[in-house]
């Protein structure tokens, strides 16, 4: 019954249509209007990191390739860089660029997965069949490259599994091919569609300020004009000889307004920025090994004995990515292994970008920043009144305390 | 014995509704299935969902009004298939063929309130589910089903009118407009005016119907399946009956409108066999009118806004509407004159 007076409260999730990863929002709704947003995560939480702590860096790595289903290679190849700091371990060039290859492939399959699922949420449907049927092409070549569609495998510490060789060059470049003979039907499908500009212009804006304050990251941050991107900000892996822009949604003449159809256009157009960037790692990519240390009782051998404190970070699909990874030289599990994957920067744009919109742009206003539920969440609070409430700083601090003084004791 | 007769239509068009719904939804899912480049499912499917939904049990929820919350199911079902005995199909007319004598006092202004009974009973049941998705999707309903209502009068009201203006006694009657199509009625000018009408018509359809573009009260990703959200098993599969009823009723109005004409007098046959005929000619032309109006127009259009849909309705296809009315009156008028002179 509607006796609920107005604003009356709209809960979405944990599971719900429009969601693909649990998290629960509640509205305060005015009618069709969103007054108020709250959300809290922390239902994907797997202990991801808690197992990590008891692992050995290797085996550590291969659990980053499960963080996410999408972003496998992104976790992997970061913790890789913090670990190669740690124990200085030189990497050799043509791993960088095979690295590379694979973390473009993974680009272009994780926007246009988005790029179906935003059709999705839109009642597109058509679309989003297209867009994942466009799709399997690069999940195709990254089976050819890994052996794996999901769950790569391929990041070593000190290089990758497998190389990409010379003969391997005509898949790849057909591969990109297909997807430079398809971009322009989908820019026209994506963005010339009169129903897309419809829902998507003007829907859930993001200011170039407020993306700044709120610290987004990735294609959100730079829909909203941000011209951020790890890749060319601090280089990594092949990415400091190689040539390319910032995309921003100026490229398809968007005045920045950061709104849903600018996150659009980023993504749609990353995708061409990475067909590019393979392009020029297959032409400059040096001979040589892919792996620095072949034998890997010898390799965890100077791990353990590795010491010390390293932070990286890659562009991720979604955003920048970051690992925080501690070493003390005694044991083979790393002290501290901190994970910080682009959904925890974005979320907090949730609460600006949803405000005042409409029930129906809901959905695509969550899955705008590309959320990744699993990625993100590091705590589940479990109470036996069913209740989480809210955590501040001060009840975490006295719960930390406690559980140190239980361990001491 | 009337009354048997009477009984006999009744349950045979009820049985001929539900049939010939499911069978028309899955070939629109077939229809929409290949368009997306997808195999899609059998045309028995819908048989099978009803099937199964009979099979379960129907959960009321904790804070809504069983009373109402049961009866909309049966109220929607009931109505859409009563908008079929007062529609021909085929060459089985409401009035003057023997079997179903239950439409006669029926013409087009009784089927168009009919037709809103179904959506007023969903709005009803979405109301007394007492969850907040199926609130908003009631209220959706609801201003869908003003936003459409005028458009779809207007295209009513012109035919007729055309058909007054001829000399014909009952306009809105259904037997006369199955009787006098109206492209041989009209003139140039009308020919223009009643494509325009059967524009305005094919877009009233999916909102009509609560499809894509104009699903937002059900919105599966928004609303989780808005006013539908809390219904489960019997109920559910009284409201996808009506849905499949509806369809039909939808479609054979189109029909019935824009394109009467029946096969048996081409071929110069009469008696069961016609009937037969005309029925399956019918049908057919139920489906290309669902093709074009429900399973193309969704498979090419991203889901609207309710504001969206409101601006559409009341401005465009009132506006559209309003001129092929006017075109229509004009070409009365032109006749008319011609027949003074």
């Amino acid at each position: 019954m509607s006796q609920k007076k107005a604003p009356y409260e709209l809960p979405i999730g944990p599971i719900h249509p429009a969601l693909k990863e649990p998290i629960n929002f509640t509205f305060q709704m005015n009618g069709e209007v969103v007054e108020k947003v709250n959300f809290s995560p922390g239902r994907a939480h797997r202990g991801i990191e808690w197992m990590g702590m008891r692992r050995n860096p290797v085996q550590i790595l291969h659990l980053c390739d499960r963080i996410c289903g999408i972003c496998g290679v992104a976790h992997a190849l970061v913790f890789a860089q913090a670990v190669e700091q740690i124990a200085d371990i030189e990497v050799p060039d043509r791993a960088y660029y095979v690295r590379t290859i694979i973390a473009e492939f993974e680009r272009i399959q994780s926007h246009i997965l988005w790029a179906g699922v935003a059709a999705h949420e839109l009642g597109f449907d058509t679309l989003f069949y297209l867009a994942w049927q466009i799709r399997e092409e690069s999940v195709d070549v990254i089976e050819y490259i890994t052996g794996n569609r999901v769950n790569y495998g391929i990041m070593m510490l000190g290089g990758t599994r497998r190389d990409i060789t010379v003969d391997m060059f005509p898949r790849l470049e057909q591969a990109l091919q297909y997807y430079e003979g398809l971009l322009e039907k989908m820019v026209n499908l994506f963005l010339n569609d009169k129903t897309i500009a419809m829902r998507c212009k003007n829907t859930g804006i993001l200011t170039k300020r407020r993306a700044l304050e709120l610290a987004t990251v990735g294609p959100t941050s730079r829909a909203s004009g941000l011209a951020m991107d790890v890749r060319i900000d601090s280089p990594y892996a092949a990415y400091g000889d190689l040539d390319f822009d910032i995309v921003l949604p100026d490229v398809y003449g968007s005045d920045g307004t950061g709104d849903v159809y600018d996150r659009i256009i980023v993504r749609i157009f990353e995708v061409k920025q990475s067909i590019d960037i393979i392009r020029q790692c297959m032409k400059q990519m040096p001979e040589g090994p892919v792996l620095a240390e072949e034998k890997y009782a010898k390799l965890l051998m100077n791990l353990k004995k590795a010491s010390g404190e390293a932070f990286a970070r890659v562009e991720a699909p979604r955003g920048e990515d970051m690992h925080y990874v501690r070493m003390n030289g005694k044991q083979e599990a790393p002290e501290m292994w901190k994970v910080k994957a682009s959904t925890y920067s974005n979320q907090m744009a949730w609460v600006e970008i949803l405000q005042g919109e409409q029930i129906a742009d809901i959905p695509i206003i969550v899955a705008s920043i590309d959320p990744c539920m699993s990625c993100t969440d590091r705590v589940a609070v479990v109470s036996t009144d069913g209740d989480a409430g809210i955590m501040t700083k001060e009840h975490l601090h006295r719960l930390s305390v406690e559980k140190t003084r239980r361990l001491q004791a | 014995m009337e009354l048997l007769t009477t009984i006999a239509g009744v349950v045979l068009i009820t049985l001929f509704g539900i049939i010939a719904g499911l069978f028309l939804i899955g070939v629109d899912r077939i229809c929409a299935a290949r368009m997306q480049m997808r195999q899609g499912p059998p045309l028995t499917q819908p048989f099978t969902d009803i099937r199964k939904l009979l099979c379960k049990d129907s959960v009321v929820p904790a804070n809504a009004i069983p009373s109402l919350f049961n009866a909309a199911p049966i109220v929607a079902f009931a109505s859409a298939v009563t908008v079929l005995f007062y529609l021909p199909l085929g060459s089985i007319l409401p009035v003057g063929t023997p079997l179903p004598m239950i439409g006669e006092y029926g013409d087009l202004i009784l089927i168009m309130y009919l037709l809103t009974v179904p959506a007023l009973a969903m709005v009803a049941g979405g109301f007394a589910s007492g969850s907040p998705y199926a609130s908003v999707g009631a209220q959706r309903e609801m201003v869908t089903m003003i936003a459409y209502e005028f458009p779809l009068a207007i295209a009513i009201v012109a035919i007729a009118w055309r058909l007054a203006v001829e000399g014909l006694v009952m306009p809105f009657s259904v037997n006369t407009l199955a009787a006098n199509p109206i492209w041989t009625v009209v003139g140039p000018v009308g020919i223009i005016g009643c494509i325009l009408l059967l524009i305005v018509l094919a877009w009233v359809t999916p909102a009509e119907l609560s499809r894509i573009p104009c699903d937002t009260p059900e919105a599966e990703t928004e609303l989780c399946g808005g006013l539908l959200v809390e219904y489960s098993g019997r109920n559910l599969a009284l409201f996808s009956l009506s849905m499949a009823a509806k369809l039909v009723a939808m479609a054979g109005l189109a029909v019935l409108l824009f394109f009467p004409w029946n096969l048996s007098p081409v071929l110069g046959m009469s008696g069961v066999m016609a009937a037969g005929v005309d029925l399956i000619f019918f049908l057919l032309k139920v489906i290309v009118v669902m093709f074009f109006s429900v399973s193309l127009v969704r498979v090419v259009m991203a889901r609207f806004r309710i504001n969206t849909v409101v601006s559409l309705y009341w401005g465009w296809l009132t506006t559209i509407g309003l001129i092929g009315m006017f075109l229509i009156i004009l070409d009365g008028s032109i006749l008319s004159a011609g027949c003074f002179l």
